[in-house]
């Protein structure tokens, strides 16, 4: 377990430490100078010199990829070439609409989710459980921004019983709470159907072991066995994916909160994009990605930790 | 993952069950999705015959009108007819998703053949290298990447291969070490045949089919996410009409005209629901023992 856990941590630092070399050197396969493609035809020799002399282009690469990971490690991403104030800060100040947002929307797909699956699982290939079936599937199927345009014409532009944009005020947690629920409900919609889906195929293979079987030979109460033994390992593969779920939705975040008008990680990095302002995506995606693979490392210890057959290199990850 | 015990290809295991489609019409869910997927096809390939307008001609007497006997999903903000944005949109989506996936599907073989192959540091070089790129959400990566490079349908097209390659890697893999494991391999090796006979006539004809399967499966979140970026303005650009930059019109026109957010974001729900219906019960029928290796 211990040396799982080792082995894990250092796997772990390869990728990320990879993954930090490949976003500096993405940069290099811009074709032509990456100052000049970024800033546009129209930028002076000095801005161009600037810019290069602030991402580090004048420097050979090693020294580039070096500079970016010791600097990130730190929380320093430089500054902003425009307004000159630092990038952490666009981040931090806005970094946790971004996290109320992906926990809010997990949280309200577990709710949902989890007892639909152990409903179908409970009365399977009954009526009910069909429709489930087809219901989750529709879900998964349905893109969390066609379920937020959606949800926003809807609720917010003909019912006008929600607001619209932007994230409320922080002060007024009522008011903060109203403007999640479109948001968070567009982006669980599809977890809703997958854990569903999950727990239920989950619940079923325990259902059909060994140890059940034996629970039921010694007569004991279904609902006993039900509740007690075969639902607490049923839930194991959910929390892995529940894990790996955070990260995601952190990125996955990024268009609800550019039809929400909601300030996050997203729109700061969306705004970047627009403006070619390749540092501030830069280190927007090195924070998404670090969550993305710590969130990934929580998932398989606790996995591992629930279900002590996982060993490292028979992961559950495709 | 299960060993593969029968060393068939994949035409060879169509064959075997010659109604593959029978038994996929047979099933409720899956003949719905093979009429989506079927109108999804002839809508691609004749959407000159079936488009009444040219989709960036503007008709600037309609502009935003609802559905009516002119327009019969009426117009955007510049009067284009929706209803044959949506079907030239189709083509837009083929021409994103098929290359992406196909060029992500013949790199991920590569890699993975080499990584399973092979064996050694080799491996693990290709695992390590497939671990980083697979450490970024693929919106995130999208995101680097056209600021890097700029939106346009090929940059979309390289992207979206780029993000899929650590997938099928994987899988590819997998399958090779399972395959590697036979004994009609080790006999063919100690008769004395090479590497690269071994790898043509053994192990790609036993993990095609599969990897075809999932790629099949692949399509619908492709297409999304084509969507999703031209939704953006991260993809297709002006005036080519993509499903996303539909909705991306409608939604800036949101509190004047809901109909383009609702016919885009309809045709977008039903071909995805469509194509994963028939991609399920493709995979349950002709390779039962593909079922939980992916989620959605």
């Amino acid at each position: 377990m211990f040396t799982y856990i080792l082995k894990r941590l250092g796997m772990t630092a390869l990728v990320l430490l990879l993954s930090m070399v490949l976003l500096s050197l993405l940069v290099q396969v811009v074709p032509g100078d990456a100052a000049v493609v970024m800033l546009g035809n129209r930028a002076t020799p000095e801005q161009i010199q600037k810019a290069r002399v602030l991402m580090d282009l004048d420097q050979p690469f090693y020294v580039q990829v070096g500079r970016f990971i010791w600097r990130a490690l730190r929380g320093d991403f430089g500054n902003d070439w425009y307004s000159g104030r630092p990038i952490i800060d666009y981040f931090k100040d806005v970094f946790w609409h971004t996290f109320v947002l992906a926990w809010a929307s997990l949280g309200l797909a577990v709710f949902l989710g989890v007892p639909l699956g152990v409903y179908s699982a409970s009365h399977p290939n009954s009526l009910p459980d069909r429709l489930l079936a087809v219901l989750s599937i529709s879900f998964i199927t349905l893109p969390s921004y066609v379920a937020g345009l959606f949800l926003l014409l809807l609720f917010a532009v003909r019912l006008k019983v929600l607001p619209a944009t932007g994230v409320g005020n922080p002060a007024d947690l009522w008011d903060y709470a109203r403007h999640l629920i479109l948001p968070a409900t567009a982006m669980a919609i599809p977890w809703v159907g997958y854990l569903a889906r999950l727990v239920r195929s989950s619940l079923l293979e325990v259902l059909n072991s060994n140890y059940i079987r034996v629970a039921r030979a010694f007569g004991l109460r279904n609902r006993l066995i039900f509740y007690k033994y075969a639902l607490k390992n049923a839930l194991i593969p959910t929390v892995a994916v529940l894990g790996m779920g955070i990260g995601g939705m952190m990125g996955g975040a990024m268009i609800i909160e550019a039809i929400f008008a909601r300030p996050g990680m997203g729109t700061v990095m969306l705004n970047a994009v627009s403006a070619r302002n390749y540092p501030i995506v830069r280190a927007g995606s090195f924070i998404i990605s670090l969550l993305f693979i710590l969130s990934n490392l929580a998932a398989d210890i606790s996995y591992s930790w629930l279900d002590p057959r996982i060993q490292l290199g028979q992961g559950r990850r495709r | 993952m299960e060993s593969v015990s029968r060393p068939s290809s994949l035409s060879a295991r169509l064959l075997d069950r010659v109604p593959v489609l029978g038994q996929i019409l047979q099933r409720p869910l899956g003949a719905l999705g093979f009429v989506i997927v079927l109108v999804f096809v002839v809508v691609t390939i004749f959407a000159p015959l079936i488009a009444p307008y040219d989709p960036a001609k503007q008709d600037f007497k309609n502009l935003l009108t609802p559905p009516s006997r002119v327009h019969i999903l009426g117009t955007d903000y510049v009067g284009r007819d929706t209803f044959s944005r949506i079907v030239y949109g189709a083509r837009v989506a083929v021409e994103a998703a098929f290359p992406a996936v196909s060029i992500a599907l013949f790199f991920g073989l590569l890699l993975g053949m080499l990584a399973g192959y092979t064996g050694g540091w080799v491996d693990g070089a290709i695992l390590i290298l497939v671990d980083s790129i697979h450490a970024f959400p693929m919106m995130i990566l999208a995101l680097v990447m056209v600021a890097l490079l700029g939106p346009s349908l090929t940059n979309v097209v390289i992207i979206i291969a780029f993000a899929m390659i650590p997938g099928y890697a994987r899988v590819t893999r997998a399958q090779v070490l399972s395959v590697k494991e036979n004994d009609f391999v080790e006999a063919e090796l100690n008769l004395g045949a090479s590497t690269a006979r071994i790898i043509v006539r053994h192990v790609l004809p036993n993990i095609l089919g599969p990897l075809v399967i999932l790629a099949a499966m692949d399509l619908p979140g492709v297409i999304t996410f084509e969507a999703a970026l031209s939704f953006l303005g991260l993809g297709v650009q002006p005036p080519t009409p993509s499903w996303g930059s539909i909705l991306s019109d409608g939604f800036r026109n949101i509190f004047i005209t809901p109909w383009p957010i609702v016919a885009s974001g309809l045709t977008l729900m039903v071909t995805t629901l469509g194509f994963t219906l028939f991609g399920e019960t493709l995979r349950d029928v002709i390779d039962p023992r593909l079922s939980g290796t992916k989620g959605i």
